[in-house]
């Protein structure tokens, strides 16, 4: 990604970019979480920056390590001008919500999910915000910092393939 | 009419998470309208084996043997692709003969990666002689495997900085002795399936996605260029020596069950043609960087030297010190993009080792491309995204 691009998106988010950082594989932008979905929506249609791909969503944990707990990773790769992208939304513990960018990204759905069962993140506006990975009587959200990688947990009943498909 | 619309009931079935004609465990909640499918409800994780979290607990060397178990059919590729993304986080350059070395096992797994998807899926299809055909195939590759690493599915052969141990004696030349039986056995599969009419037919226009809608849901890989996107990482961000072959990359046009099929098979043939060139240029020369900062000593050393046995020593307990930082590094698995992205406070263990499984993705899109069309067509959609649940549920 070139430095005019760079300098263009900064340009146009400049209240909202946290901070920016050339990273040693790409470039890497904090911004404010109300704007992650205009920013997001620049990335993807804007025509220099082209961001067709969604490849992956994940969080960060950093108990006890940093104020503001969570931080969201985003990461997008251009197919038709080959250069990627990291996006990062800083979340306190007490505040765990951010927009969901299935309105975007269809693809952000099971990615959101994975999040959500993973550390427990909520996405606002998801259409199916449910476990994926693990069931739905799981107690918590394991790849947090203060989920001891022992625990054990509760035995479940056997359930009818009706309520199966309930929400958790 | 209107009174026939009503009575026909929409019926909700499972077929998973052990189903005979599926091969990996995963539960499809389809809802039928007579045959039609309405809704295909996916439910992964039956193979959830909290790989983050393990990660997370040890130090960075020890998560090679996790790695093997991500894609199972092609471990050497993930161990690769890990490898990678730590060194490129530490920034160290590896030698010459190494990144030969991974490039020759990283396509020799794609082979065996490939030959097993087009396997399972025509086996699901009844085509049982190609299901053996192909395990013999796959054989080959693994026996060279075994005869390198010690273990078949298991490896764990790759190191930070370097490889477990050098190529054995006359390894290459075997290597080489296999190809043309590779090669029968993918002519062979050819004849049988590429012009059956029974396999044209239950695979032609089935479980078809247009490359908007495959790129928008994460899609890469084979599955990818079976729409007609011509991406593949090997091409378009190079990475160990890929840049110095001469290969081509395959593309569909349709984006059906007929098409990654066609893909996989002049994939295999490509990395075969990469496997040759490999193998005539591959220098003599060390495996392993210099630096005892990431590479454990000689035996001999550890026995004899008081620093030997130190370095050693902290190696194992304390892990390798890799700088804080973070780092996302795509490699090109013979499902799709195989992302680490890796981030570390400074200490001997991960902070955060992410996966981004190709399967996963792949998953995702399952639905898309089942509903509207026949229960029966679930079969060779899914046989032909090949999920391997290792990876997708990670």
């Amino acid at each position: 990604m070139n430095r005019e691009v760079i300098e263009k998106i900064r340009g146009s988010f400049s209240s909202e970019i946290i901070s920016f950082y050339e990273d040693r594989d790409m470039p890497e932008f904090i911004v404010k979480r109300d704007a992650l979905l205009r920013f997001v929506k620049f990335l993807k249609e804007e025509s220099d920056i082209k961001m067709e791909q969604l490849t992956d969503i994940t969080a960060v944990d950093w108990y006890k390590k940093k104020e503001e707990r969570f931080e969201v990773v985003y990461h997008f790769y251009s197919y038709s001008l080959n250069h990627r992208l990291r996006v990062k939304v800083n979340l306190r513990e007490d505040d765990v919500k951010i927009p969901s960018i299935t309105d975007i990204f269809k693809g952000a759905n099971w990615f959101e999910r994975e999040c959500y069962d993973m550390y427990g993140i909520i996405f606002l506006n998801h259409p199916d915000l449910r476990r994926i990975l693990l069931y739905p009587e799981f107690v918590g959200h394991p790849l947090r910092k203060d989920y001891p990688i022992d625990r054990r947990q509760p035995l479940v009943k056997l359930r009818r393939t009706e309520e199966r498909r309930e929400r958790p | 009419m209107s009174d026939l619309k009503e009575r026909v009931q929409e019926i909700t079935i499972n077929m998973g998470p052990s189903h005979p004609a599926m091969h990996g465990t995963i539960r499809l909640l389809v809802t039928l309208d007579g045959e039609k499918v309405v809704k295909c409800d996916t439910q992964i994780g039956y193979l959830h084996r909290a790989f983050e979290k393990m990660c997370e607990a040890n130090v960075w060397q020890a998560n090679f043997p996790y790695t093997d178990r991500l894609n199972y059919v092609s471990p050497l590729m993930n161990n690769v692709g890990y490898a990678q993304a730590v060194e490129k986080l530490i920034g160290i350059e590896i030698p010459e003969r190494t990144k030969y070395i991974r490039t020759l096992l990283c396509e020799l797994s794609r082979v065996a990666d490939h030959l097993t998807c087009i396997a399972a899926a025509s086996m699901e299809l009844g085509a049982f002689t190609v299901f053996l055909y192909c395990m013999e195939g796959r054989d080959l590759i693994w026996d060279r495997i075994e005869e390198l690493t010690g273990a078949r599915v298991t490896p764990a052969y790759v190191r930070i900085g370097g490889l477990a141990r050098d190529l054995p004696d006359g390894f290459n030349e075997r290597v080489i002795s296999i190809l043309p039986r590779i090669e029968k056995v993918i002519s062979d599969i050819d004849e049988l399936l590429t012009n059956n009419p029974i396999f044209i037919d239950r695979t032609r226009n089935t479980g078809v996605i247009s490359a908007d809608d495959a790129i928008e849901l994460g899609f890469t890989g084979p599955c990818l260029r079976s729409t007609g996107v011509k991406h593949d990482l090997r091409k378009k961000q190079p990475y160990l020596i890929y840049d110095r072959f001469d290969f081509d990359v395959p593309v569909g046009t349709n984006g059906d069950n007929y098409d990654r099929y066609m893909v996989r098979m002049e994939e295999m043939r490509q990395s075969i043609r990469i496997i040759r060139q490999v193998i005539k240029d591959i220098p003599r020369g060390k495996i392993n960087i210099d630096n005892t900062m990431y590479i454990l000593p000689q035996k001999d050393e550890v026995y004899k030297t008081i620093e030997g046995v130190v370095n050693h020593f902290k190696l194992i307990m304390d892990g390798i010190q890799v700088p804080a930082g973070e780092v996302y590094d795509a490699t090109e698995a013979a499902n799709g993009e195989l992302g680490f992205y890796l981030v570390s406070d400074g200490g001997g263990k991960p902070v955060k080792c992410r996966v981004r499984s190709p399967s996963f993705a792949l998953m995702q899109g399952l639905e898309k491309m089942v509903v509207g069309s026949y229960l029966a067509d679930i079969i060779p959609t899914f046989g032909s995204i090949n999920m391997i649940g290792g990876e997708c549920d990670r």
